[in-house]
């Protein structure tokens, strides 16, 4: 019963373009006795999912087909909700601003994407000169359904990202967005969902601009939340009493700060998680931190402070070009050990928490990295949960995204084996209520495939 | 409390920071260094305090008793000027006044610089920022307390200060450069390129800090009579100047010459306000008298000078000499190497300059205690005070001295024994590890470089 021929023409096309396409819309798609992980419910075993104008109509066990429904027979494939990518840059293509390319980024995760060459800033001498702000930049302006990397993200069962602008210590305002549309504006489900803040650190601490230090990113920091601070009390306090006192200035960057409903710290290390769960309570805003490769010495801390954390999926390894006579040192060794543990004693702790691609973008690649964790003790329902619906809930969606559930968004994603196994294969992908087809070729090893092998993303990472 | 039960750097790092078990040290030479020494002595500590010290000192029943026969025992070492477990660079040098800054943001616990420093008798730091401009950021004294958080470490009630600094390295940034640290490019200078400008930094922002003060009282008095003003822009670089104008915070201040060592007691005279301790001051010894009128401590070198223009006129009699006229004056180390043999530094100034033992002692303990404002507490072995001890098996002024054993707040950070002993146990973890991890990396390893005694070596 699958409209084969349809996919079969699609697979042509896409193979010899390599641009998602989509099968013809059909007003209603019903996915037939798959096993359903609803993961708001029970599993289904033998389910039925109706999806109607890119919605789920219905999901149950004894559901009536409608006659104007296209059907998919899902016997003996697994169906999910779509996967969220907690913290993205997808979807904002390489040519969109970019940090600058003479000022090296030592922040610690960050989420690296091609940098393109753009002109310097002009020096800061200081935080008056709001120095790599860009608070106001709005991801959902800059998001495009063509951009290269989401067809990959796709074929990985990703649906969905947090995408957020990739430039500057103030980053801008990150979209939920649907990892397809027409036009960029079709992509965007919530914005904005935060702040993303990322401290970069100059050469050395000697001349240059400012902040060039990780003491000085963080003092930039809190000295923009007290502007923001002054500049709301100022704002209340002209509106009541204008006579006498002097207009208080538009302020752009502070407007951007002031529409995030949360901002995103990082924080890879124990001692920078500690450091950022105090400095976020010092702000007073709501924060998620992100990273996470050392938290397996603080899950304790993290579950007292109630702050959800986004665990990044590149897990850390000996550096690719390190010196063959350097040895890595005891907690060097732990973490590249350890790290992949974090997610399993997230959970099994109750913190919540979502994963974030942190440059892994080949969809073989997210499928070995979320497969380590569960290696290394999450169960997989915790991991799909960690993927669906707990992103969904970090950034205040998980009433229209992250499970099946009647009402909700129709991004699902169709699987032939478990979810995550090295034979598993993504079948089909729903976004929108639309059917994408996932590159079976995107889903194998680079080496594997028919294209040059890409070179391997080198984040740099510095202290944070 | 901590998940992996096996990694002991959680034990320490919960225990909190007074341990409530007494100890008695029994049958040491006890080096008080503010009251003299005992042979065959014993020191008490209950609660994290030293409850007792003299010849017969009686101990509960349940007192872990240490038999130091033979040994030395002394008060914590105390370095004034330190860079140990900054996280993230020392200097926010772009600028010619950082004050922004704040060093308590970026201490890193896990910086093996302290468990090393705590293994030369080391067991507290003054923390501060670098000297690339001439007002840096503000500093923080801590605690060597190895395996605690970076908020566990910081020193309850010492006051927090700020870095100054005058000469070359301030004014270097004025330099258009091409060097290792701009990456081949040259970059644009930054003020100021010579000591006039170091001094009109520091006086210009000083201005500025009491305009802004006086902004804040202003606001505060038309908020008082009623009005609705809208308040001043709080400002981090202006804050920590507020204090020091208001006597809130110490300013440790870089300097190598005569001159603008009386150049910046003059500014500090007219601006009201007072420098706490001149750092390095190489010519300390020729306005001795200058920098005890003004009460300002001196850290300072044992014997080291000559690395740059300002440092040529130095000697190793500078201590002693500034100590004669009446300066306080400590030993620092402004090194993560030098800050585990500051007792040999000490020693230093009685072969030059002919102090006591005493008082080569005290330029690591009570004198760095009184600087930072802490001397209540630390620096010295007497009844009340914090049980911060070292513990020596020979003299600690002698060249073959080692530290066996040190304790913070009668809580033991470093014993030399287990160490040693744990040091196979923790070769196996390791190599564990790099087993674990192998096929990932397939190379056999070259070298036998010495790897890092962590905590997990000591437990």
């Amino acid at each position: 019963m699958r409209y084969g021929s349809i996919n079969a023409a699609v697979l042509t096309i896409a193979a010899t373009c390599a641009v998602a396409m989509q099968a013809e819309v059909p007003s209603a798609i019903a996915i037939k006795d798959a096993h359903v992980v609803t993961v708001s419910g029970a599993d289904l075993p033998r389910g039925t999912v109706l999806l109607r104008d890119g919605l789920i109509e219905e999901v149950g066990v004894n559901i009536a087909v409608p006659a104007d429904a296209w059907v998919i027979d899902g016997s003996g494939l697994t169906v999910y909700p779509g996967f969220i990518d907690a913290l993205s840059t997808w979807g904002i293509p390489s040519g969109a601003p970019q940090a600058s390319a003479n000022r090296p980024t030592g922040g610690a995760p960050t989420t690296p994407a091609p940098a393109a060459q753009t002109q310097p800033e002009p020096r800061a001498h200081g935080p008056e000169d709001r120095p790599q702000t860009y608070s106001f930049e709005r991801a959902a302006d800059l998001v495009n359904p063509s951009e290269s990397r989401i067809e990959a993200a796709r074929a990985a069962g990703f649906t969905t990202s947090a995408t957020f602008p990739n430039r500057g210590i103030f980053e801008g305002l990150g979209a939920m967005i649907d990892l397809a549309g027409t036009r960029g504006r079709d992509m965007v489900v919530v914005q904005p969902v935060g702040q993303q803040i990322v401290f970069r650190l100059g050469p050395s601490g000697f001349g240059r601009t400012f902040p060039t230090s990780l003491m000085g990113n963080i003092a930039y920091v809190r000295q923009l939340f007290l502007d923001l601070n002054q500049y709301r009390q100022a704002k209340q306090i002209y509106d009541a009493h204008p006579g006498g006192n002097r207009r208080p200035e538009y302020d752009h960057d502070l407007e951007g700060l002031a529409e995030s409903p949360r901002i995103l710290l990082p924080a890879d290390e124990a001692q920078q998680i500690d450091r950022m769960l105090s400095f976020g309570q010092e702000l007073k805003v709501p924060f998620v931190v992100y990273g996470m490769h050392e938290a397996y010495r603080r899950i304790d801390e993290l579950k007292q402070a109630g702050v959800p954390v986004l665990v990044s999926l590149k897990w850390p390894e000996k550096p690719k070009n390190a010196d063959p006579a350097e040895q890595q040192d005891y907690r060097q060794l732990e973490m590249q050990t350890q790290a992949p543990a974090v997610p399993g004693m997230l959970a099994k702790a109750g913190v919540k928490f979502a994963f974030y691609s942190d440059g892994v973008d080949n969809a073989a690649d997210l499928k070995k990295a979320v497969k380590k964790a569960i290696d290394a003790g999450i169960s997989r329902a915790d991991a799909i949960k960690a993927l669906t619906l707990n992103a969904a809930e970090i950034y205040g969606a998980g009433d229209r995204l992250g499970s099946i559930e009647k009402g909700k968004i129709a991004n699902l994603v169709m699987t032939k084996g478990e979810a995550f196994e090295d034979k598993t294969t993504v079948e089909y992908v729903f976004i929108d209520g639309k059917e994408f087809e996932p590159s079976k070729d995107l889903q194998k090893e680079p080496a594997n495939r028919g294209e040059p092998k890409q070179p391997a993303i080198s984040g740099d990472r510095g202290a944070n | 409390m901590r998940r992996l039960a096996a990694f002991s750097l959680i034990a320490v790092a919960t225990a909190l920071a007074a341990s409530s078990q007494s100890i008695l040290i029994r049958n040491a030479t006890v080096l008080t260094v503010t009251k003299g020494s005992i042979q065959n002595g014993s020191v008490l500590i209950e609660n994290g305090k030293i409850a007792a010290i003299g010849k017969n000192v009686s101990a509960p029943a349940d007192a872990t008793v240490v038999d130091a026969t033979g040994r030395y025992l002394m008060p914590g070492i105390i370095d004034c000027h330190s860079h140990t477990a900054i996280e993230g660079g020392i200097n926010e040098g772009s600028v010619s006044d950082s004050s922004m800054v704040n060093i308590k943001d970026v201490i890193n616990p896990y910086d093996i610089n302290i468990y090393r420093a705590l293994a030369g008798g080391l067991t507290v730091s003054n923390v501060l920022h670098g000297s690339a401009n001439a007002i840096g950021g503000q500093t923080v004294v801590i605690k060597l307390r190895w395996g605690k958080t970076a908020q566990e470490m910081l020193f309850d009630g010492a006051k927090p200060g700020i870095k100054f600094a005058l000469g070359e390295n301030p004014k270097r940034q004025g330099y258009p450069q091409e060097s290792f640290f701009t990456q081949g490019q040259v970059v644009e200078r930054r003020y100021p390129g010579t000591r006039m400008g170091v001094e009109e930094v520091i006086r210009e922002s000083f201005t500025e800090a009491k305009n802004y003060q006086a902004e804040w009282k202003d606001y505060e008095n038309r908020v008082e009579r009623g009005e609705h003003p809208i308040p001043p822009r709080k400002d981090l670089r202006l804050d920590p100047l507020v204090e020091v104008l208001e006597g809130k915070r110490y300013v440790h201040a870089h300097c190598y010459r005569a001159d603008e060592i009386l150049m910046l007691l003059r500014v500090a005279n007219e601006m009201g306000f007072k420098i706490r301790t001149l750092q390095h001051v190489l010519e300390g010894y020729k306005v001795a008298k200058e920098i005890a009128a003004h009460g300002a401590g001196a850290s300072t070198f044992s014997d080291w000078w000559s690395y740059k223009i300002e440092a040529y006129d130095a000697t190793p009699y500078n201590a002693a000499i500034m100590a004669r006229k009446g300066v306080v004056v400590s030993l620092n180390s402004d090194s993560d190497e030098l800050q585990r043999h500051l007792n040999l530094e000490a020693a230093k100034v009685m072969r030059y300059g002919g102090l006591s033992e005493t008082e080569a002692l005290a330029m690591v303990t009570i004198n760095p205690a009184k600087q930072l404002g802490i001397d209540e507490t630390v620096g010295s072995i007497e009844v009340g005070k914090s049980a911060d001890l070292v513990l020596f098996d020979k003299h600690p002024l002698d060249n073959f001295s080692k530290v066996e054993k040190v304790w913070i707040d009668g809580h033991q950070y470093f014993d030399r024994e287990k160490d040693l002993e744990t040091r196979p146990a923790f070769e196996q973890k390791k190599k564990a590890l790099e087993e674990k991890l192998k096929p990932a990396a397939q190379r056999p390893a070259r070298g036998q470089g010495g790897s890092n005694p962590t905590a997990e070596a000591i437990q």
